[in-house]
């Protein structure tokens, strides 16, 4: 019995002499959304196209259902794909869009109809059938290009960033309603994003791609909580996570003491191993830094150079005393009494913080993350 | 604001004045000229005004019905043969291979060369009794073919010659090809569409318009159709590919009937309206016009 629904096995892929995979290995399991986030170039998209049959590897194997597809045909694979730009055909009404497939397979015109109205009614695209692409809306020809993927039944579905063409609150709907199509069908999906929200929303599970190699694959808590490195750090959480460059002073058991611009701050941590006076990289989210009310000690101090209120939540960035780089970032509450120019004290969630080596991978667990089990991704 | 407007104004005084002098004039003046019976070698004032009689004349004039009856063949046969091998090759040349840039250089060639003098007088050395394609079929003991002498085989060879030509077709059908977003044609891919099936159910609809345009240049040019049948066959044998551009030639500067020759281009020009008006008409049934395709908004 396969339980996982594709598979990847060193995958490798090059154009032109230049590899853009560099040997990636993973496993979607049956029912699973399985989100690639990582940069432009990252070889997100590239990788897709190879489950999809649209590229073939320089070398590896991929098999989807348990059969080796590595170089079958795109239609032999199971697979249906939605586009970016939704490649519908414009000469089509919406009806025959999604029928496309279904009157290549050579089905009776009678089951067509069918199951072209079933899935208009799933989308609710039913009122529209009639229309060419040209007529609808953004948010419609996403529908259509989803209906027309759905009719065909596919064992996985492939998404190749399908919300980065709408607008701002339009994405937001529609990943709603992918996420609800994706319980509903309980289908196997590959999804290629660069934003990281949508990854953090849609995924059972993360892929985090960079330069064509695995940074990390876990659940969207697991990559917050425990980044393997610096970039997931840096890529996974909005505002990004702010870095501090520090050295290290001494390591116990619980602890690892940094020698700061700022004086010693020490931070808990299990199982860490640093060499004294290595460089280190502080890692603290924007919302575990806190203001201290006036008079009181905390472990950092600066002065606040600029303030974004978004209403709900405020966005304080403070330029720290002896430090260099960019200023950090604080997600405050969004009455919080904070002004420009103002000198403030910081105190740190020191349980929440994380510390990364020289070569910028994770030093020890955060111990309020500690508890947590491995769940499904492992490290690479 | 008046400076720039006299600036522009001389800009376009050059075509205006030629557009006046080699179309606009010649234009009316035909027309007029098509109402008298205007001989070439007289002087002009000497023409008598006949009405309509130059045009009630062509009724009788079996010459003129020949001529049209070859002028339909060969617009009927040469089109549809041309936007078809021009299609084709087109569709080869926008394969993805290596070196295919100057494939596509050497086929669009013989178009800048095809219809000149030059090339039509080449062909005539070919076809001839004792030309290239004779000796061809002789070194290989084939008796040769009387290609010019021959009522169909003349035909065939002025055929083939505007055939010659596909070029300047072919680089607007290959354009329209490069139009069609690839993503199409992967989404056909998963959906099992074979290339024949991408080819009727995309490529074609989609390039509907594209075939419109070159459907309409190439009935018009033609009709207008002169340098093969001057050259190569001189209209013979028996008035086999007596084109009517041809007739109307050797009316005006060899019979010197100016009169009946400028009513001759007037009825040539209202055959190649009607077709143009019935094409523009017919369109909505089968022309599809939108490129536009679902990613207006961007964001590649």
């Amino acid at each position: 019995m396969v339980t996982n629904s594709v598979k990847l096995s060193d995958v490798k892929k090059s154009f032109n002499g230049h590899e853009v995979i560099k040997g990636v290995s993973l496993e979607v399991q049956k029912g699973e959304m399985v989100v690639f986030v990582g940069p432009s170039g990252c070889g997100k998209s590239t990788l897709l196209r190879l489950i999809a049959g649209l590229d073939t590897p320089t070398s590896g194997q991929i098999d989807i259902a348990g059969k080796d597809v590595t170089y079958a045909h795109p239609s032999k694979r199971g697979v249906a794909m939605v586009f970016q730009s939704y490649a519908l055909y414009p000469h089509m009404t919406v009806a025959d869009n999604i029928a496309f497939a279904l009157k290549i397979q050579g089905l009776p015109k009678a089951e067509i109809d069918a199951k072209v109205r079933d899935v208009a009614e799933v989308l609710q695209l039913t009122h529209l059938l009639k229309r060419r692409p040209k007529a609808l809306s953004g948010g419609q020809r996403q529908r259509v290009a989803i209906g027309r993927a759905i009719v065909r039944e596919p064992d996985v579905f492939l998404f190749d960033e399908p919300l980065s063409n709408l607008d701002a609150s339009l994405r937001g709907q529609m990943r709603v309603e992918i996420a609800r199509l994706h319980t509903k069908l309980n289908a196997t999906s590959v999804y290629v994003t660069h934003d990281q929200v949508e990854a953090m929303t849609l995924a059972d599970k993360i892929v985090v791609l960079n330069a064509g190699r695995i940074e990390q694959i876990g659940a969207p808590m697991e990559l917050y909580r425990k980044p393997a490195n610096l970039f997931v750090a840096g890529f996974i959480g909005s505002p990004r996570m702010n870095i501090l460059s520090t050295k290290v002073r001494s390591v116990s058991g619980e602890a690892v003491t940094l020698d700061t611009p700022q004086g010693v701050l020490a931070i808990p941590r299990t199982g860490a191993q640093a060499a004294t006076g290595a460089a280190t990289s502080l890692g603290i989210r924007p919302e575990n830094l806190h203001v201290v009310a006036a008079g009181e000690e905390g472990h950092l101090s600066g002065y606040v150079i600029l303030i974004e209120r978004l209403g709900g939540e405020t966005f304080a960035y403070v330029t720290l005393k002896g430090f260099d780089g960019e200023p950090i970032i604080l997600k405050l509450d969004g009455e919080a009494p904070v002004h420009n120019h103002q000198e403030v004290r910081l105190t740190i969630d020191l349980n929440r913080a994380h510390l990364f080596d020289e070569a910028g991978l994770a030093v020890g667990v955060s111990p309020d993350f500690a508890s947590e089990t491995d769940g499904s991704g492992h490290v690479q | 604001m008046y400076n720039n407007k006299l600036i522009g104004s001389l800009y376009v005084t050059p075509f205006v004045i030629g557009f006046l002098l080699f179309t606009a004039f010649p234009f009316v003046a035909s027309f007029i000229l098509s109402l008298t019976d205007a001989r070439l070698q007289d002087q002009l004032g000497a023409a008598q005004f006949t009405g309509l009689a130059n045009y009630t004349g062509m009724v009788s004039d079996s010459t003129f019905q020949k001529s049209l009856g070859v002028t339909f063949a060969y617009v009927f046969i040469t089109v549809p043969l041309k936007l078809a091998f021009a299609l084709f090759i087109a569709v080869v040349l926008n394969f993805k291979l290596r070196g295919i840039g100057l494939f596509r250089t050497a086929f669009y060639l013989p178009s800048i060369l095809g219809g000149s003098v030059a090339i039509a007088v080449v062909w005539r050395f070919v076809f001839a009794g004792d030309g290239l394609i004779n000796q061809g079929l002789g070194s290989l003991g084939i008796g040769g073919v009387n290609w010019l002498g021959e009522p169909t085989t003349a035909m065939f060879s002025i055929v083939l010659l505007r055939l010659w030509q596909f070029g300047s077709a072919m680089v607007v059908f290959l354009a329209g090809l490069k139009a069609i977003p690839e993503d199409l044609y992967e989404a056909a891919d998963l959906d099992g569409a074979s290339r024949m099936k991408q080819f009727w159910m995309i490529t074609l609809p989609l390039l509907t318009p594209v075939l419109f345009f070159n459907f309409i240049m190439q009935i018009v040019q033609a009709f207008q159709e002169f340098n093969g049948p001057y050259i190569i066959t001189a209209g013979g044998p028996l008035k086999s590919s007596y084109l009517l551009p041809l007739m109307i030639y050797e009316e005006a500067f060899k019979y010197f009937n100016l009169g009946y020759s400028s009513a001759l281009s007037w009825v040539l020009f209202i055959i190649i309206a009607i077709f143009t008006a019935v094409a523009f008409w017919s369109q909505k049934h089968w022309v599809f016009y939108a490129q536009d395709r679902g990613d207006d908004k961007g964001g590649h």
